[in-house]
């Protein structure tokens, strides 16, 4: 079977560092961070008041109160990227009705509904009094159910979970799906709840960064100093689409999804492996046709935790030895976006390679024993990644790669 | 309550609750082909008429009766009439 290429034609994003394109990209090139302290968390016991934070974006401006019914906020946002993302790819909405349009999104946890739904069933002692909407804002799946009745797609509809890298697969299997012809056109990406209920357990496990007096400067990864992850969130959407379909209508192409690969541990449930993400590294490298040498950026899926960022850096070492492409994670200032941060590093990477800059990997300082002798970004680089390598990483030890192309 | 103020307690209520017009809420309107609403609003329907009227909803075949806006009307009156 000859593979199809896949365009990346449409990006969008609301993020903690700005709601749209425009205002993230400039961020990412500031090296503005979006961090900060919620004092709620404190008083209700959380080791860590650190978070991202969405500024500037209200749900009524999207959609109505019988749409929004239904929809999480992280669905409200994960419309708002898409509608975006549509308007740069140039896609009319009677294009999208067909079975050859799909969506598929990264997800793994929708807290809020599930919560409210008990309250209201305590208080009130009888089911019909919780509402219409509790059910389907409970579902891990409530970005392609809400977007596919709002946009009338008739393809692939599905969310997909596996924790920390669920958006980097679900970019990864809608490319898939375009290369194999199964799909023309797939709108894809991630989207994570920020909202302290979701984040309670996460953060009584000791993994969060402390460094409250300077929220900034709080997430340090590849740094010797880090001290752990700031959990943030919010929505990346794409628009791929078979290379000939855009070339033919006459899209702007942004850049290609080269190739994809997967791989999974096979160990520890939190303790990344020495071995998993490097055999997706090769594997996306191989499907690619590339040498390590050919990728000028790799987008690092570095979190700030002691143990995340050590691995991450010796399997890099591991694939890449003499060869020293850039290196910066994003999270350094959007903190991590979880379930979204796997599709999000390709928007963030694509508006790199259109706006001509490396975002830097802030407060980096001091190298440790695993990130020594890796090309950090310590400031932004002026010029457009050309191939860029994506990783992304989940509990359970679930690998995500993808490679970028943006030849001009 | 009068007739017209459950009229205008059901309105507003409604109106509120899924975005509706006001001038669009005329007695004979089909809540379903004229106003929008669907299976799943009726119940979101029952919840903002229990907390207007102050009373509860029992009988759902009642309720899955209502066409129109005035078979609202009716229930509501019934409904009121029933308690008094």
């Amino acid at each position: 079977m000859k593979w199809k290429r896949v365009a990346i034609t449409g990006v969008g994003v609301v993020s903690c560092l700005g709601c749209g394109c425009e205002a993230v990209s400039a961020a990412l090139r500031a090296g503005r961070s979006g961090i900060v302290v919620d004092e709620e968390r404190l008083e209700l016991g959380f080791r860590s008041p650190l978070t991202g934070t969405i500024r500037g974006f209200d749900p009524k401006d999207w959609l109505g109160r019988k749409e929004r019914k239904t929809m999480t906020d992280f669905s409200v946002q994960a419309y708002a990227a898409t509608r975006e993302a549509l308007t740069l790819a140039g896609v009319a909405d009677e294009d999208l009705r067909n079975p050859d349009t799909g969506l598929i999104f990264g997800c793994d946890s929708s807290c809020l509904a599930g919560i409210e739904q008990v309250e209201l069933l305590r208080q009130s002692r009888e089911t019909k009094a919780i509402g219409s909407g509790h059910i389907f804002r409970s579902m891990t799946s409530n970005i392609t159910m809400n977007l596919n009745t709002l946009l009338g797609t008739q393809g692939a509809c599905w969310s997909l979970s596996s924790a920390c890298s669920s958006g980097g697969h679900a970019v990864g299997q809608a490319a898939d799906l375009i290369a194999s012809g199964r799909q023309q056109r797939v709108i894809c990406g991630g989207a994570q709840e920020i909202n302290w209920q979701s984040m309670c357990s996460f953060d009584g496990l000791g993994a969060f960064s402390t460094a409250r007096d300077e929220p900034q400067k709080a997430c340090r990864p590849f740094s010797a100093d880090r001290d752990g992850l700031v959990p943030s969130g919010g929505a990346a959407a794409l628009v791929l689409e078979e290379y000939e379909l855009a070339r033919r209508r006459g899209a702007r192409i942004f850049g290609e999804v080269l190739s994809y690969a997967f791989s999974s541990d096979g160990e520890h449930l939190s303790v990344p492996s020495r071995g998993g993400l490097q055999r997706a590294m090769n594997g996306v490298l191989q499907r690619a046709g590339l040498q390590p040498g050919q990728i000028d950026y790799i987008c690092a899926h570095a979190t700030a935790t002691p143990a995340g960022d050590g691995a991450e850096a010796d399997n890099i070492h591991a694939v890449f030895g003499d060869a020293k492409p850039w290196v910066s994670s994003t999270k350094s200032m959007t903190g991590h976006e979880l379930w979204m941060s796997g599709a999000a590093q390709v928007v963030y990477s694509t508006l790199m390679a259109r706006d001509g800059f490396i975002a830097p990997n802030l407060n980096f300082t001091t190298p440790d024993d695993h990130s020594r002798g890796l090309r950090i970004v310590t400031q932004t680089v002026d010029e457009s990644p050309r191939r860029v390598l994506c990783n992304s990483a989940g509990f359970g030890g679930t690998n995500a790669c993808l490679v970028l192309g943006f030849d001009a | 309550m009068t007739e017209e103020q459950i009229i205008t307690t059901v309105n507003q209520a409604l109106a509120e609750e899924f975005e509706l017009e006001l001038e669009a809420m005329q007695p004979a309107a089909s809540i379903y082909a004229d106003l929008g609403l669907d299976s799943l609003d009726t119940v979101d329907m029952v919840i903002v008429l229990e907390a207007a009227f102050k009373f509860k909803i029992r009988d759902e075949e009642a309720i899955k009766k209502i066409r129109t806006l005035q078979d609202i009307y009716d229930f509501v009156q019934r409904k009121m009439a029933e308690l008094s």
